[in-house]
């Protein structure tokens, strides 16, 4: 699969690698060159500096031919943003979004977005640990 | 009518005084602490502070029953978000989001904006009209149609002082619309009208003849 990660934070770093170490190819997008610090020193994908909400910069990383993008950042509107670029201008067939904001998330998700709001997914988590 | 007013920065908070100066009901939605009390302070009791991309936020302004909802925050992404979640949650009949890159004017439009308003652009339209030199002013763009209303200026050396309209060479499509001269006469120009010095000729055209608009006018 050819992956694009918007956001190289902890998730976006970790995720990287694990595709990278499977055999994907993978390209990594951070507004901050000092994030790839993240990546593992036999990181064989693509790590590119440049801001996701930018068309420019999702071409250059080679939305157009990918498989999958994901945006990872901090930012609920960034991501949602990116995420829309990705499958309505360069209609990649899967598009994954994190969104923290669980209202957000559920507005994004009707409106056909595939999203992931990890307070909503942990709260869930924590939960089901202490009632068992 | 009822406007929500997302962002309380400078482009904000001079919309929202001219709004409210308009007679409209208008509350200002913005982060900010300090920007909301001084608001409050300056303009009465008109500001909300939260976050306006928030579904709660919107839902406890009362968005539901709002004409407009304009956001001017300096970030494209939330001015977005903020309208979407207006538009397709709360069905607000007329969004308009401000935005920075003028490249996301078509993004927006698709994803349900219903008018942006590219800063960027007006600034440069702006400076452009002041720059002397420039024979050809954007005076605006009907988008939808793909269509530009422009002026040019015929300078006193133009090769086309003094021939009528009909002579000219115009590009297929393009339409002039009027002429207004030095004393400030308008004149709506027919076949025989004589192009004088210093007219300014508001055209109508589409951006790709823009160039050869402006070479035909002032016979450059």
């Amino acid at each position: 699969m050819r992956v694009v990660i918007m956001g190289c934070g902890r998730v976006g770093a970790r995720l990287a690698g694990l595709l990278d170490t499977d055999g994907h190819s993978v390209t990594i997008l951070d507004v901050n060159s000092y994030s790839f610090r993240r990546l593992s020193a036999d990181f064989k994908g693509t790590a590119l500096v440049g801001n996701g909400i930018d068309e420019e910069v999702l071409k250059k990383a080679g939305l157009e031919g990918a498989d999958v993008f994901l945006s990872l950042t901090q930012g609920d509107n960034r991501n949602i943003m990116a995420a829309q670029i990705a499958k309505h201008i360069f209609n990649v067939p899967r598009v994954i979004c994190r969104i923290y904001d669980p209202l957000r998330e559920e507005l994004y998700r009707t409106l056909g977005l595939e999203t992931i709001s990890p307070t909503v997914v942990f709260a869930a988590m924590l939960k089901e640990k202490l009632e068992g | 009518m009822y406007i929500i007013v997302v962002g309380g920065g400078r482009v904000g908070y001079y919309l929202t005084r001219a709004l409210l100066g308009e007679g409209h009901e208008v509350l200002m939605v913005e982060k900010d602490a300090a920007i909301c009390e001084t608001v409050n302070d300056e303009l009465g009791s008109i500001c909300f502070r939260g976050d306006g991309c928030e579904a709660a936020t919107l839902a406890e302004v009362g968005t539901d029953r709002a004409d407009m909802l304009v956001a001017v925050t300096g970030d494209d992404e939330d001015n977005l978000v903020a309208c979407q979640v207006a538009k397709y949650k709360f069905n607000v009949p007329r969004t308009i989001a401000r935005i920075r890159n003028p490249r996301n004017e078509v993004l927006f439009k698709k994803l349900g904006v219903d008018v942006t308003i590219s800063s960027t652009n007006i600034i440069l339209e702006s400076i452009e009209a002041e720059v002397p030199t420039h024979p050809l002013i954007h005076l605006m763009s009907i988008r939808d149609k793909g269509l530009e209303i422009v002026e040019v200026r015929i300078p006193p050396d133009s090769a086309t002082v003094g021939k009528q309209v009909e002579e000219l060479a115009l590009p297929q499509g393009v339409v002039l619309a009027l002429i207004i001269r030095k004393e400030h006469r308008p004149v709506v120009p027919v076949a025989d009208t004589v192009l004088e010095a210093e007219d300014q000729v508001i055209a109508v055209t589409s951006p790709e003849l823009e160039e050869s608009l402006r070479t035909t006018l002032i016979g450059a």
